[in-house]
């Protein structure tokens, strides 16, 4: 599956497109199929986004996870600082990332 | 310590307006993200893997308690309560947010500091000796040179779209603490054979995908013609640097393609056309400067006795202190690479105590080091049990300066969204498999320096040990380097072999390492061994 | 083409820009175009005819006509000094500094937005082409 992500322009936070809006979570992700750089172009264009850019992603039991280990980081967060992970309080994060 | 004047301060506070404008003008629309970059990245503003990230230079390494402690401010307002101390004596914040970075620009701004030019094709923040101005082998403070260069390089109108960043460090003893021959123009200060104050201009080293060594493009720089002759030396690189491949831009390719006898001809012609123009400010313009960084009031007629009865101090005395140019004083080393911590990160609470403890022990002074480390530069005798015991407290009591744990390391994979691989978590293996302090003393001296991609933020070329990280089929992939070194004896690393994955590359290095220890005559180094035996003895060990 | 940002008080230069290989072969032309990789030295006998150097700018990111512009009036060129091409707002201070007095960016800027970017900076550090005298000058008397 192909999923879309970006960082929030004003915040540089890390966001997963849903088909609706921008999420903080990657299991939120939709599959965009072919029209990942349709939908980017525009949400950019719009400035609620910045620097988007399509995935390769699987599809798991918590949602979908992206393929490449950069975008398991950025999903989570820095895999040194537990503390200021995406999802804190789920101790498994770590093993998804790797 | 240099202090700005009405000039100074207009022409930083004139930056934090400007960039203010910019970025509203970016959230507003009015510039797409293409024009946006390279003005954001002027100000130390990249976007990086989790968030926006800023780099706040801290020229020359040189900082004040009150500067240091609005450092701690920034991380716990602005950003997630910590910073990262990179190999260019800069500080990073991780998690900016694009709105608040003006108001950070003005925080800075108000204790004299920036984040100029810290990123982009232009002149960066000009690096030098950590220990300037209290080290016994120097033969003056270099840190006037550097900030007449500072201001020279800030909004310089022809060079600020150069062909690829370019970076500038000054030194003033033989011992090379600050890695100038791997910089695109390193600067030693030197007397000639009458006596003249001037320097021996390097141009042309790097680390990066193509390691080079910088040759000497002239042997003595008269002081007075100094700041024409970087004109003419920046000039021919922005005219015939390379433009056609940003892996080939920077002036090292230039000096190595056309020659450094070739490229110091061209800086020659060019220099007796601009040395015309009135470029250099007088020399009461280098006084000026000069004057801010007399020395502190220091005390005479201090003991060099240190009580030593405390162990645990009595060894980070041995390895965390360096010779100062005052009787009575030391130059005191805080190490920021806790075992199994991150190097060069340090807590809000942590940079307020360092703050506090210059203040109180160091008339007021702060270095950062190319080694990701704190220096308190003058600290007398007698207050370094009482400064050691604060530092230990706050978990930065540390003794392994120059120890096989006090790793160089980039963000790598972990923020860095040029990385291929994660660089800190190496380096946290490696110094929890060394945790025996004793073992790590018996290894001696052992610059060991990661990089999480082929950029080489994390100096591997320049490692006694040096590792790479890669990415193979999209998983990270570790190759092991030796025989480098940044200092005066610089030499670039050559790489062992095939790579390893995480833990096997702990397990290669611990190999080289009791190689090593197999191998040394005495007095010997692990470069030094390496130097003598070759790759072969630490290969068949590695590999065999 | 937007329109022309001129800092000058002279009439605008109506004769087409030739080619720099076309100027040298010529000796009539008045104005001509030079791109990144010519060397604007090649100009210097031929100060005195000329009224218009137009310096190409194809990619905002390519700063050699920073030294060619800088080149042209150190030799003491007084005419029209024109960057053409790929010309940022934020570029035209710098651009100022470096003797340019004329601009023809691609994509247009007003009079009003390059005059407010250009006044950000009352002070400048360095001597340049424009005349202004650097902070070190100022210190001194």
């Amino acid at each position: 599956m192909k999923i879309l992500t970006g960082n929030d322009l004003e915040t540089g936070d890390v966001v997963w497109w849903t088909g609706e809006f921008w999420s903080r979570h990657v299991e939120e992700s939709i599959d965009v199929a072919d029209g990942g750089d349709a939908i980017a172009a525009r949400e950019e264009g719009a400035r609620r986004v910045n620097a988007p850019y399509v995935i390769d992603a699987e599809q798991t039991d918590v949602g979908p996870r992206p393929l490449h280990i950069k975008d398991r980081i950025r999903a989570i967060g820095p895999t040194v600082r537990p503390d200021l992970a995406v999802r804190p309080v789920d101790a498994a994060a770590g093993n998804w990332v790797i | 310590m240099y202090k700005y004047d009405e000039y100074d301060q207009t022409i930083v506070d004139s930056r934090v307006a400007e960039f203010r404008d910019q970025v509203a003008r970016r959230i507003a629309g009015e510039i797409t993200e293409d024009q946006f970059k390279p003005l954001r990245l002027m100000n130390g503003l990249y976007l990086q893997l989790h968030a926006y990230m800023l780099r706040v230079a801290v020229p020359y390494g040189t900082l004040s308690g009150k500067q240091m402690r609005t450092l701690g401010h920034i991380a716990r307002k602005y950003d997630r309560g910590y910073g990262h101390f990179t190999t260019r004596q800069n500080i990073q914040y991780n998690w900016i947010k694009l709105e608040e970075a003006p108001d950070i620009l003005a925080e800075l701004a108000a204790v004299e500091m920036h984040a100029i030019q810290t990123s982009g094709n232009c002149i960066r923040n000009i690096s030098s000796d950590q220990y300037a101005g209290a080290a016994a082998d120097e033969i003056e403070d270099p840190r006037p040179w550097a900030e007449l260069l500072r201001q020279w390089s800030s909004f310089h109108p022809e060079f600020s779209y150069l062909p690829r960043k370019f970076k500038i460090a000054v030194i003033a003893s033989d011992e090379d603490r600050a890695a100038i021959q791997l910089h695109d123009i390193g600067l030693q200060i030197r007397h000639n054979d009458a006596g003249e104050l001037g320097f021996r201009v390097y141009v042309g080293g790097g680390m990066g995908r193509t390691p080079m060594i910088a040759p000497v493009i002239r042997d003595f720089l008269p002081a007075a013609d100094f700041v024409s002759y970087m004109e003419a030396c920046l000039r021919v690189y922005n005219r015939y640097g390379r433009r056609d491949n940003i892996y080939k831009a920077r002036i090292k390719i230039l000096v190595h393609e056309i020659g450094a006898a070739e490229y110091a001809r061209q800086v020659e012609e060019e220099w007796a056309h601009v040395k015309t123009l009135g470029l250099d400010p007088p020399p009461g313009e280098f006084e000026r400067i000069a004057a801010h960084f007399a020395p502190p009031a220091f005390e005479t007629g201090l003991s060099d006795e240190i009580d030593r009865s405390d162990p645990d101090f009595a060894l980070w005395l041995d390895s965390n202190t360096h010779a100062h140019k005052q009787p009575g004083y030391a130059i005191a080393v805080i190490s920021l690479k806790p075992i199994g911590g991150i190097p060069g990160d340090a807590s809000a609470e942590q940079i307020e105590l360092m703050a506090d403890l210059a203040e109180r022990y160091s008339f007021d002074e702060l270095r950062v080091t190319h080694a990701q480390n704190i220096v308190l530069p003058h600290v007398k005798k007698a207050d370094l049990y009482a400064l050691w015991k604060a530092l230990d407290d706050a978990g930065l009591g540390t003794a392994n300066l120059d120890l096989i744990s006090d790793i160089i390391a980039c963000p790598g994979l972990d923020y860095c969204s040029l990385a291929n691989a994660r660089s800190i978590p190496i380096a946290q293996k490696i110094a929890k498999r060394f945790e025996n302090m004793d073992r790590q003393r018996d290894l001696g001296e052992l610059k060991l320096k990661i990089s999480g991609c082929i950029n080489a933020c994390g100096h591997h070329h320049a490692g006694h040990i040096g590792i790479l990280g890669v990415d193979r089929k999209g998983e990270e992939n570790y190759q092991l380097l030796f025989g480098g070194s940044g200092a005066e004896d610089a030499s670039l690393a050559k790489i062992a072999g095939p790579g390893f994955n995480e833990d096997g590359i702990v397990d290669a290095v611990e190999k080289a390492v009791e190689t090593y220890r197999t191998l040394r005559e005495d007095g010997e180094r692990f470069v030094d061994t390496y130097r003598r035996v070759g790759m072969q003895p630490f290969k068949e060990a590695i590999y065999g | 083409m937007a329109e022309l940002l001129r800092y000058r008080d002279d009439e605008t230069h109506e004769e087409p820009a030739v080619t720099l290989d076309a100027f040298l072969g010529q000796t009539n032309a008045t104005a001509v175009r030079l791109e990144p990789d010519e060397d604007a030295r090649a100009l210097i006998p031929h100060l005195d005819r000329l009224g218009l150097i137009e310096v190409a700018f194809p990619k905002f990111r390519d700063g050699r006509g920073y030294s060619a512009a800088r080149i042209l009036r150190e030799a003491g060129y007084t005419g029209e000094l024109r960057a053409q091409g790929d010309v940022l707002i934020d570029q035209i201070a710098y651009m100022r500094r470096c003797g340019f007095d004329s601009f023809a960016p691609e994509k247009a800027i007003s009079r009003e937005a390059a005059d407010k970017a250009v006044g950000f900076y009352p002070e400048v550090y360095q001597k340049a082409a424009d005349g202004r005298s650097p902070v070190w000058a100022l210190r001194h008397g």
